[in-house]
């Protein structure tokens, strides 16, 4: 009988979490897909974003926050441990209004996340000369922002690279090539097989595997209807840094490559690239940022998030086998640092964390959800 | 450090053109990454962020450290381009 958990998903919730389970002491064996599967985690925009986070949900907002607070030393224990920077910052971010009517929809938003309890994150509206100081380059049309000073962004690629070599150093088996079929009991612990014919035993077990986690969580009783959402992402050749803080739809990466667009389409499994969004995803930075307009661009790319419906994260436990765990999210940037340091060691202990007990799957459940 | 694995084809004529502008001579079908390599131009530009030197690296049009300016055209990938003949071809150039 083995002790091991085995983690499902190899992106970066999963690996995430796979760090904090090594953290505490477990055996952890990682099963993943592999490269042809969908990935958010290689095709995402890298912000560890918090403004706007958890309107109406302060739980959301306030797991948001504790992230953005775990981030600066987790990053430097990152570089510390494994010699990787992963280009972390956290110099604050705009999401710019362009034109009044965008402004004053946008100031009602903020004032409503001001309001609720925990607050909005330190959310504020701003003047265009606010920003104009901090970004000297913005349009004309600019004429406020919203800024929140947790923002930050960091090179998701590397974040990604530096949990798994954290996660080898301390011992973690890391499987790719292998698809999780089936979860099913086995004499004391819980077995899962694989696609290719092999089967794995763990004392517990993590589903962490993206869009892959509906069906899994389907055959332990739990009801997780994540659904593909598509972005599209524009990235110029590298410019001269004029970019210092993110916005909500640009930022300049560490070499100088400037990464805009934040589409959100239902397209199902197609994460294939369209003219019609990244001309708009142009429009909209070169109102941003005029300077743009003399940028080539050198590559776009789609990619496909997961999405919960109400788009926030769910930490749950299967009724029928309780030592089967599901972790998945929207913002798993955002998030690793909290799943590294808060979720992967309360999942060891058996634990949802107590701050997130309301992310589990019932409120999904509409009878359960109405008090029926 | 970098040289030809076999001598040219002797039909096929030297391609004239210009890098910096000195003339060259290119190999027909080499690129212009190729050439510039063979001439030890191993940088072709710096970094716009860091001011470092950089040069081709992957010679296959993903890393877009080989960029320079192509008949009067600035930012063009060096590895994905052919020589041909006239072709001016500036380093340095962001
Ligand atoms: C365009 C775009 C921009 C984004 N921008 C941001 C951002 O700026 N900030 C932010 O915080 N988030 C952002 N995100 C979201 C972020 O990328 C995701 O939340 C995060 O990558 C999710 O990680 P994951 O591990 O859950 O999923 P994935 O990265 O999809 O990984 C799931 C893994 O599970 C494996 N898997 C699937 N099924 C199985 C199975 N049956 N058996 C074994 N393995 C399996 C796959 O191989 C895969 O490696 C963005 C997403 C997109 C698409
Ligand atoms: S050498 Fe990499 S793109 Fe040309």
């Amino acid at each position: 009988m083995t002790h091991a958990t085995i983690v499902i998903g190899g992106g970066l919730v999963g690996m995430a979490v796979a760090n904090g389970l090594a953290d505490a002491g477990h055996e952890v064996v990682v099963l993943d897909e592999g490269d042809d599967a969908f990935r958010a985690s290689i095709g995402n925009a890298g912000l560890a974003w918090v403004q706007g986070k958890g309107r109406g949900a302060p739980a959301y907002a306030a797991w948001t926050r504790l992230s953005a607070d775990l981030w600066p030393e987790f990053a430097e224990s990152l570089r510390a441990e494994t010699g990787i920077d992963i280009e972390f910052s956290k110099p604050g971010g705009f999401d710019l209004c362009i034109g009044d009517a965008d402004a004053e929809i946008r100031s009602r938003k903020v004032e409503a996340l001001q309001r609720q309890p925990g607050g909005g994150n330190g959310v504020v509206m701003v003047d265009r000369n606010f920003v104009k100081e901090r970004v000297p380059d913005i349009g004309e049309r600019v004429v406020a922002a919203s800024w929140c000073p947790e923002d930050g962004y960091l090179n998701p690629l590397l974040l990604l690279r530096a949990l798994h070599r954290r996660a080898a150093d301390r011992g973690v088996s890391y499987r790719p090539g292998v698809r999780a079929e089936r979860i099913a009991p086995a004499g004391g612990g819980i077995r899962v097989d694989a696609r290719d014919g092999t089967t794995f035993v763990g004392a517990a077990i993590v589903i962490a595997a993206g869009l892959g986690n509906a069906e899994l969580c389907r055959q332990v009783g739990l009801n997780v209807p994540v659904r593909p959402v598509r972005g599209q992402i524009v990235v110029t050749a590298r410019q001269p840094i004029f970019l210092r803080h993110p916005t909500s739809t640009i930022r300049q990466t560490a070499v100088g490559s400037v990464m805009f667009g934040n589409s959100e389409e239902e397209a199902g499994f197609e994460p294939v690239t369209t003219g019609g969004i990244l001309a708009r995803h142009a429009e909209r930075a070169l109102l941003e940022f005029p300077r743009l307009a003399d940028a080539a661009v050198v590559r776009a790319w789609a990619a496909l998030r997961i999405m919960t419906p109400d788009g926030r994260p769910v930490y749950d436990r299967s009724p029928t086998l309780p030592n089967v765990f599901v972790a998945t999210c929207h913002s798993g940037v955002t998030l690793a640092a909290v799943h590294a340091r808060v979720l992967g060691p309360a999942l060891g202990r058996g634990e949802i964390p107590p701050q997130c007990a309301a992310f589990a799957s019932a409120r999904f459940d509409v009878p359960a959800a109405l008090g029926t | 450090m970098f040289r030809l694995l076999s001598a040219p084809e002797p039909a096929a004529g030297p391609v004239t053109i210009t890098v910096d502008g000195a003339a060259c001579a290119g190999l027909p079908g080499e690129t212009v990454a190729s050439l510039l390599l063979r001439l030890g131009h191993l940088a072709v530009r710096t970094s716009p962020a860091s001011g470092q030197a950089r040069g081709p690296y992957c010679l296959m049009g993903a890393c877009y450290e080989c960029l320079v300016e192509i008949d009067g055209r600035p930012g063009r990938q060096a590895c994905m381009t052919e020589v041909a003949e006239g072709m001016r071809v500036r380093r340095g150039v962001p």
